[in-house]
């Protein structure tokens, strides 16, 4: 009855009444929000979001701070595995790439529903906008985009005046800085997503990265990777012999000065940084001149989740106007917001035109390009390929 | 005595073998045999260098520093807090303080560069090494220390001495000896513990291969659905392993065992000298101690860069903004849950014991299962096993798995003082009227307070260490200090990962302060009761 109320209140089209009834679903719910705990900010950040949440809609957000995402990947597998279907531990998941293309392929996922959120009317959701691929995966309503990512480098001005222009200038660049540079390694995100910008400019045939690898593509396309890499890896941190766990730990060699370039997935990440005293007020950000990859962060329900009405309301705050103009603002989190700012009201423009500056935050316009990510099987298949040829 | 034994086969013994087993049949699985690991022959060889290397130290710098502490009860309780400091907070110090960027570097480096040298996470696993050895001496050390206070010591020292030999030689060779049978079972747990630590070699450890414990869970963690049984084959790789080298390490015992007793018959006689003990006691504190004072540096720090040796600018802030109440009070609540189920058992068993009048021999070593198999190999499987129970993943199946590594350690602590109890204490009530009730409540609890409350901080501080065993069964959902600490270990930001490691340092720390302060003043008034034995 009250339902039906909500509804003729509303305005009453089916899709409202649907959403009235995941509110009151969702009301009193805690959702267990899946997400990599090693970035306070972050944290922080989810933490004003379950506040939120709660006031207005009665649900209250827990995050479960991963250390990688593919844990929460393999309960839910562990779950199926289990002949679980309902009431399960993950009610939420930032995602995306392999791991989404795992979970979608092998049915773990919730879906498709973003298509119900009301917010949804603030995003690009057009043929190939940034929005409806993740890493050329097709998202087709499986995962609601919460915050943008781009990689980028970031240099001690201090230290490094002139940081290289393209990734076939690192070698040139090492050869000169013996020592002072290294990427995480490869089994992580970060050191992988450093490999996959190199695939992106030195590939022969870009276009070939967009389709899923095959023996063929894969040698034809990364030979004159391999080759830069071998020319490079002489001149790296330790020469080569050991690698940073992920970007924060490489973050850290930047801030002990043993190393000189630091990679983030995240343009505003130094500036976060350096806001809270992790990295030295010199640090900046660069790019190289061709652009580089970047992607959409995700958020994706499982299928046997135990609190799916009130994830669909956290993915639904997640796009709205105020959620994501406060995870902008530098001085929360500094990523940048998913919506298309075309679509946004007078009021909501100005909020996010309203935010503070930063000396290390770059403007969107010196970030170049931004190239799409290579079919998620490159990414598999190049860290598999850089193990087997690089580890002693 | 048979409920009692039902009870631990199905408490401590069929979660972990069915553990094992689920583990087992993730091997097995056809998948498992595509799937190639690169560099795991280099990951085996690092995996036996840093565990039988790190234990042979650790059992080698016991010896003479268990000779030093013997006389000095006070400087015993030094030793406490080494074994309260989990192996990740002491990990987090050391990192920083040996790194090549680290505090000992800048106390002596005049440059703006650090030096490029390799230490933290070095090939040849020696960081890591020598953070197993600085928690694995003081472990060996106590347990050797404790087996000595079963012998008549001095009696062995008279012996020998009247003969000429110094106090270090018959130590050597005769009293430790002597004392090898009771510390096999912690020396085996040691060397188990040491081939498969995840935390300490994350963080100290080389990365590239990283040891197989590490391996393994890089690959139960992968993206790559084939890794996990590929990661559940290393982990079976792993327990043979584990089982091959006990095998030769207690083949060697035997083995070496006569050509001491060959070397004792030549009766050859050893000058006096100092026997090291001093030194590796004082080298050891003041590197532990120098590891927990660069993390409280860190703790309050705001910027701290190279070459600094101080931070450039201190805050409190951190202290105030971290959301500590929440993990403290799991730590504390599953902590606390774990370590009473653990003495309620131990208690049992050691009762039941005497009320039969039998030691149950072949209990030990299920008991003891869980120490001595790689935690990495069956704690999956235990998770998947609650949830078919139907026990839900979260804090019920945390405490049960805690319980899995606490109980052992508990037994460990209580066993040896209960068995050397006092009978005549037991007996005089008895003839008093005292019925076996009234003689465990009233006698032997009373006569046992210390060492219980020694056990219950023991059990206290495996409980708040545990990380994978909470982790793993309680879904993520459960978060206690150790998990946050490894957690923000990850993140770029050392002051917090610092801050956490204090704290998840301070509360079995003031756990073993607790066991050593309310027996004290309890027993303020009867001396009979404090002296030591």
């Amino acid at each position: 009855m009250k339902l039906i109320l909500a509804a003729l209140l509303m305005g009453a089209t089916p899709a409202m009444a649907d959403w009235a009834e995941t509110l009151s679903e969702a009301r009193g719910q805690t959702v267990y929000w899946n997400a990599w705990g090693g970035d306070p900010r972050t944290n922080a950040f989810i933490e004003w979001v379950s506040g939120r949440t709660e006031a207005e809609f009665g649900v209250t957000v827990q995050q479960v701070k991963l250390t990688d995402t593919a844990e929460a990947v393999a309960r839910v597998r562990a779950e199926k595995a289990a002949g679980q279907t309902e009431g399960g531990a993950v009610d939420l998941i930032w995602i995306n790439g392999p791991n989404f293309l795992a979970m979608k392929t092998e049915g773990l996922l919730h879906g498709p529903f973003v298509a119900g959120l009301p917010n949804v009317a603030g995003l690009d959701l057009s043929e190939g906008a940034a929005a409806t691929l993740d890493f050329t995966v097709p998202v087709e309503g499986m995962e609601a985009p919460w915050r943008l990512a781009k990689f980028v480098f970031a240099h001690d001005s201090a230290r490094v005046a002139d940081p290289p222009r393209s990734m076939a200038g690192f070698v040139d660049w090492a050869k000169a800085h013996p020592g002072r540079m290294t990427h995480p390694n490869p089994a992580n995100f970060m050191g992988a997503s450093f490999l996959k910008q190199a695939l992106v400019e030195l590939a022969p045939d870009r276009a070939a990265l967009a389709s899923p690898a095959t023996d063929a593509s894969f040698t034809a396309q990364t030979a004159p990777l391999w080759q830069w890499y071998d020319a490079l890896r002489p001149h790296l941190w330790r020469e080569g012999a050991a690698y940073p766990e992920n970007e924060s730990v490489q973050a850290q060699l930047l801030n002990d000065g043993e190393v000189d370039i630091a990679m983030f997935f995240d343009p505003a990440a130094p500036a976060a940084l350096i806001g809270q005293g992790v990295l030295p007020e010199t640090v900046r950000v660069f790019v190289p001149d061709m652009g580089t990859i970047g992607n959409i962060s995700f958020v994706a329900i499982p299928f046997d989740a135990a609190h799916r009405a009130g994830a669909e309301v956290v993915a639904n705050f997640l796009l709205s106007p105020e959620a994501q103009a406060q995870m902008q603002n530098i001085e929360v989190l500094g990523s940048y917001s998913v919506l298309d700012p075309a679509r946004l009201d007078d009021a909501a423009q100005a909020a996010f035109a309203a935010l503070p500056t930063a000396p290390a935050l770059p403007r969107l316009e010196d970030l170049g390009a931004t190239l799409p990510e290579p079919h998620p099987s490159w990414m598999t298949r190049l860290t598999g390929e850089w193990a087997s040829r690089y580890t002693p | 005595m048979i409920w009692l034994r039902l009870l631990l086969a199905g408490g401590i013994a069929a979660p972990v073998l069915a553990g094992l087993a689920l583990t087992l049949a993730m091997a097995l699985h056809p998948e498992a045999a595509g799937y190639r690991v690169a560099g795991w022959q280099t990951a085996l060889r690092l995996t036996l260098v840093t565990g039988v290397g790190a234990t042979v130290l650790s059992v080698a710098l016991s010896v003479p520093l268990s000779l030093w502490l013997l006389p000095k009860a006070r400087a015993r309780v030094w030793l406490a807090p080494f074994l309260a400091v989990p192996h990740a907070t002491l990990a987090l110090g050391l990192a920083f303080l040996v790194a090549p960027s680290g505090w000992l570097v800048r106390l002596v480096w005049p440059f703006d560069l650090p030096p490029a040298i390799v230490t933290v996470g070095d090939p040849w696993g020696v960081a890591l090494i020598l953070g197993l050895v600085l928690k694995e001496v003081p472990f060996l050390t106590l347990v050797t220390l404790a087996a000595a206070a079963q012998h008549p010591l001095e009696a062995h020292f008279a012996a020998g001495q009247s003969l000429g030999y110094t106090r270090r030689q018959i130590w050597r060779q005769v009293v430790w000896p002597i004392l090898y049978p009771a510390l096999r079972l912690p020396v085996f747990i040691t060397l188990a513990f040491s081939l498969s630590v995840v935390d300490m070699a994350l963080l100290l450890g080389p990365s590239h291969p990283p040891t197989l414990a590490v391996q393994i869970l890089r690959l139960f963690t992968a993206a790559d659905p084939d890794a996990r049984f590929a990661g559940a084959r290393l982990a079976m790789g792993l327990l043979l392993v584990t089982g091959a080298v006990a095998g030769l390490w207690w083949a060697a015992g035997a083995a070496l065992a006569p050509l001491s007793r060959h070397r004792l018959r030549r009766g050859l006689r050893q000058a006096r000298g100092p026997s090291g003990g001093a030194l590796i006691g004082v080298s050891g504190l003041m590197l532990g101690g120098a590891a927990l004072l660069v993390l409280a540096l860190w703790s309050v720090a705001r910027r701290w860069s190279f070459p600094a040796v101080l931070p450039e600018q201190m805050s409190f802030a951190g202290w105030q903004r971290i959301a500590w109440v929440e993990p403290v009070g799991e730590t504390l609540l599953t902590g606390l849950a774990a370590t009473a189920i653990s003495l309620v058992l131990a208690l049992l068993w050691l009762e039941v014991e005497d009320r039969s009048g039998a030691r149950m021999r072949g209990g030990v070593l299920i008991v003891m299962l869980p120490l001595l198999l790689p935690q990495i190999a069956f704690l999956q499987g235990v998770a998947e096993g609650f949830v078919r129970l139907g026990l839900p993943a979260g804090r019920g199946a945390v405490i049960w798995a805690e319980v899995l590594f606490v109980f052992p350690y508990v037994m460990i602590a209580l066993a040896g003082p209960w068995r050397a109890m006092d009978a005549q204490q037991i007996a005089s009530a008895a003839s008093l009227g005292a019925g076996p009730a009234r003689r465990f409540w009233r006698v032997k609890l009373a006569l046992m307070l210390r060492p219980l409350l020694t056990a219950a901080a023991v059990g206290f501080a495996v409980a708040c260490a545990q990380f994978l065993a909470v982790l793993l069964p309680g879904a993520g959902r459960v978060q206690t200090l150790a998990t946050e600490a490894v957690a923000l270990a990850s993140g770029a930001d050392r002051r917090l990962a610092a801050l956490y490691g204090l704290v998840l340092a301070a509360l079995p720390l003031l756990a073993y302060a607790l066991a050593l302060c309310v027996p004290a003043w309890l027993h303020r008034d009867r001396r009979g009761m404090r002296g030591e034995r």
